[in-house]
């Protein structure tokens, strides 16, 4: 019996693993081994430079200061993500009728693509020119028009970015807390009424604050998470025929650059950008699950 | 009072949400002298539906064959990853093997690596395999998804016993149980993780980037990129592209929404 299980065990689970080995730890060996190689234009380099790739990348002022682009943006996105999708939650979760119809509007978007909000917001909502609807709306104030994406002192091309990715991901995030606000039992709510909390801020910050924190953990994690990965909306927003502007380049638009744009094809650094950038998350994550403790059933 | 606020402020929240969407039907019907128009009007003075046939028939933009080529990948996509991964979770509940916790870990481990990371090898390992502007390449890096593997497995870990011994007391094997008695008992979470996977699929974009380089591979989210970055793009066909690409998932997303929920509630992300 036991030989037919380990049969049927990789008659099940082998398929999937070849395909782990060959998509997923096969390149995660060979972004290492190009790390260490002057890999300018070939995958399958011959000279070996040491940490030179890493020296290289340390010193670059451009991948630093897409990690400083990755920063901003984490300070503004996590933050309002979190806030503005447990509102939308606790409203949404609140209402008598057309409950439905709201948590429809705002999980919309999601069905949308980056690249769809980019268009959008780019061409029409924060077009540059005065037929933009920002600009038209700045107009009947009697404001001049402004140049969103392209203005950097003071930098509004963050209000484009920022927004966009709002609309894309709040009601995702929305979903989640209505969740984990359908699953505190009533029960709750009744004794803290009876010990006299008043309704509104108290009972939030006592009885519903403290039954979503998993979730709260998870909406927080994820969000860093994606906004590392960010470059949909990054690449077509601030992207034109013209190239990509030197401001604004989060890590995976930089890499993407060096490691496969025109021009550059310099895997070996690349790769090495890779790896600092797996090491910083994984460092980052490792702190925040000490941090927010991570798993723990509070 | 309170009541009225809370209404009056999510109908404000909504009508911005659903702002973008009226946008891209106003532009995308559009002429495209009215779109630059110095003007702003609420609604464009003619409604231009002979932009649908302009947009379809524009030579230079290869937009119907991407979608097509979309429809394609996502399709494939979707049901590969569901028998792939959906076998994988499955072996890793219900199988007793002395080392599938190693393999469990070993696949949990690849979670952990984030995109930024593999592209670049993933592509290096794809133009390998000479996969490049093709389906193989597009389609197939994305079906071993360890996440996927994880959700099937929380979920075949409560999936009743019950119902697996009496298949097998009818004298089903391992496979004959799972594909005679669980997966027709599992159909709502086997739509839950393929709605989450046609909207994922058709919605990616820096795979089909790197991958899609000759224009008759490209997905619609690349030909959209490529018109909105080209110099000088007819926005209002632009805007109609896009519309249209929103159309499949839109609808997809009205019909199954039950289960694209159940999927995101489910999906262990918030214990």
């Amino acid at each position: 019996m036991k030989r037919r299980d380990a049969r049927a065990f990789w008659l099940f689970v082998g398929p999937f693993l070849i395909g782990l080995a060959v998509f997923a730890y096969l390149p995660i060996g060979w972004s290492a081994y190009l790390s260490f190689f002057d890999a300018r234009n070939t995958v399958t380099p011959t000279d070996f430079v040491g940490l030179d790739n890493y020296g290289h990348m340390l010193t670059d002022e451009p991948f630093l200061s897409s990690l400083g682009t990755f920063s901003v943006f984490a300070v503004f996105i996590v933050p309002l993500t979190f806030v503005l999708s447990l509102a939308l939650a606790l409203g949404v979760n609140q209402l008598r009728f057309a409950r439905a119809f709201f948590r429809s509007v705002f999980f919309l978007p999601f069905a949308c693509s980056y690249v769809v909000a980019s268009l959008i917001w780019k061409t029409s909502l924060f077009s540059g020119v005065r037929y933009g609807l920002a600009n038209t709306v700045l107009g009947l104030f009697g404001a001049d028009p402004v140049a969103w994406t392209g203005t950097v002192h003071p930098p509004l091309y963050w209000i484009v970015l920022v927004t966009a990715r709002l609309w894309l991901q709040l009601g995702f995030y929305m979903i989640l807390f209505i969740a984990a606000l359908q699953r505190i039992p009533r029960h709750l709510y009744e004794a803290a009424w009876l010990d006299g909390a008043k309704p509104g801020w108290q009972v939030f910050r006592y009885v519903t604050l403290p039954q979503l924190r998993s979730t709260a953990v998870a909406v927080l994690l994820l969000n860093l998470i994606n906004a590392y990965q960010a470059f949909d909306e990054f690449y077509n927003i601030m992207g034109d025929s013209r190239g990509y502007p030197p401001f604004a380049r989060p890590p995976l638009v930089y890499l993407y650059y060096t490691s496969l744009g025109s021009g550059g094809q310099d895997l070996g650094r690349g790769s090495a950008g890779a790896v600092i950038l797996a090491l910083i998350i994984a460092l980052v994550t490792l702190l925040q699950g000490r941090v927010l403790r991570f798993g723990r059933t509070a | 009072m309170r009541a009225f606020l809370r209404w009056a402020s999510l109908s404000v929240a909504a009508i911005l949400f659903l702002l973008p969407f009226y946008l891209l039907l106003r532009n995308g019907l559009a002429s495209r002298a009215e779109i630059t128009a110095p003007e702003w009007t609420f609604f464009p003075s003619t409604v231009h539906w002979e932009n649908f046939s302009k947009l379809f028939s524009a030579d230079d933009v290869p937009f119907a064959r991407s979608l097509l080529n979309s429809a394609v990948v996502a399709v494939l996509q979707t049901v590969g990853l569901l028998v792939l991964c959906s076998l994988a979770g499955y072996g890793l509940a219900r199988i007793p093997y002395r080392h599938s916790r190693i393999v469990f870990y070993a696949v949990l481990a690849t979670l952990m690596i984030p995109t930024s990371v593999t592209f670049v090898p993933s592509f290096v390992v794809v133009s390998s395999l000479g996969w490049l502007s093709d389906f193989r390449g597009l389609v197939i890096p994305g079906l071993f998804s360890a996440f996927s593997v994880f959700l099937f497995r929380q979920y075949f870990l409560d999936f009743p016993r019950e119902l697996e011994e009496a298949g097998r007391v009818d004298g089903l094997s391992r496979w004959g149980v799972f594909w005679r008695i669980v997966v027709p008992n599992s159909k709502g979470f086997f739509a839950a993780i393929a709605v989450i996977t046609v909207i994922g699929s058709w919605n990616a974009f820096l795979w089909p980037l790197i991958i899609a380089q000759s224009p008759d591979s490209w997905t619609v989210q690349v030909a959209l990129s490529g018109l909105l970055t080209a110099q000088n793009p007819q926005l209002n066909l632009l805007f109609l592209a896009a519309a249209v690409s929103i159309l499949p998932i839109v609808l997809l997303f009205a019909f199954l929404q039950r289960y694209l929920v159940r999927g995101v509630t489910e999906s262990g992300l918030t214990g």
